[in-house]
């Protein structure tokens, strides 16, 4: 609690020009929202509509890793500043589950 | 950082929630605990994959016999809306407009209380028809997969609750702004977490 922090009174135009940008950066997330769920509605469609589970399956998989991705980088701001250590430990473990199913696919399989 | 110290929207930093230290620790003491839980959430979906339609006994219950669309869509679209709403709550925070932010807040756990309900409605009616916690391996698994969950929604809602009775009237400060932002990253999750649940059990459930 030691750490002082430095308070900065922004002038009225640079205080207009912060509040524009997060008016934006909002309807942004409108627009990410707008997808997600038109994402959702596509994939409760196919399963509704009774495609070939070789179809469904990999499109609505595919469809949740993009709802996922919105997420993480609009709703959850990771798109923001001050992210790279999360996005590094992220990628990191994504490459070790990726290299594990790999492995174990192979060992499986071949 | 003094905790009275009192703040303008024109003297409100850019981005609150990192601007001290202690919130710079809480950010990403955090996203080490959605790894973690990242983890948990793996485990039990790998569980619920391999023991999918599996018994020993009761047998008489299969995933695509079991679960309902409309009611899951529904659930998801309500979830799905108040991850959009804790997002207003997070732009009203930073903002610095108190009030607009607990009222967003408040919206979010109205909706999150509400797909709490269908979620127990659900589970009573699978219960009712003998699908019960320990009828086979496969119900046993979905319960725990989609009950870890569930658990989850009423701890983020429970915490939501417990932030905006703390803080309301305090106010906005550099002190609980950190807080606030946490507790809608951690709803942000339940929902991400939602995804995987209405695709991989009820969407790849229904179609056997």
């Amino acid at each position: 609690m030691a750490h002082d922090t430095h308070i900065h009174v922004r002038s009225q135009a640079e205080f207009e020009y912060a509040k524009k940008k997060r008016a934006d950066e909002m309807k942004g997330h409108l627009a990410t929202f707008a997808i997600m769920i038109f994402l959702t509605l596509i994939a409760f469609t196919m399963v509704a509509a009774g495609f070939s589970a070789y179809l469904i399956v990999p499109i609505i998989l595919l469809l949740a890793g993009i709802q996922v991705i919105l997420q993480l980088y609009y709703f959850m701001h990771m798109s923001g500043k001050g992210h790279g250590m999360v996005a590094f430990f992220m990628f990191c473990g994504m490459f070790v589950a990726f290299i594990t199913v790999l492995a174990l696919v192979t060992i499986v399989w071949w | 950082m003094d905790i009275n110290q009192k703040y303008t929207p024109q003297s409100w930093p850019d981005h609150p929630e990192t601007a001290t230290m202690e919130g710079k620790n809480k950010f990403i003491g955090f996203w080490l605990l959605l790894a973690a839980e990242t983890v948990t959430f793996a485990s039990l979906f790998a569980t619920y994959l391999a023991l999918k339609d599996k018994g020993p006994s009761g047998m008489e219950f299969s995933a695509a016999g079991l679960f309902e669309l409309p009611l899951v869509f529904a659930m998801t679209m309500i979830l799905l809306t108040s991850s959009l709403t804790s997002v207003y709550a997070m732009y009203h925070m930073k903002n610095h407009n108190f009030k607009a932010m607990q009222a967003w807040l408040g919206i979010t756990v109205l909706l999150g209380a509400t797909f709490l309900g269908l979620e127990i409605y659900e589970f009573n009616h699978y219960v009712h028809l003998g699908f019960g916690f320990t009828n086979s391996a496969f119900s046993s698994a979905f319960y725990v997969l989609v009950g870890t969950h569930g658990a989850h929604v009423l701890f983020g809602l429970s915490w939501f609750i417990a932030l905006m009775l703390r803080n309301a009237k305090r106010g906005l400060n550099m002190y609980n702004a950190p807080k606030f932002y946490l507790a809608s990253l951690y709803w942000h999750f339940i929902d991400v977490v939602w995804v995987f649940i209405f695709t991989v059990v009820y969407l790849m459930g229904v179609i056997g």
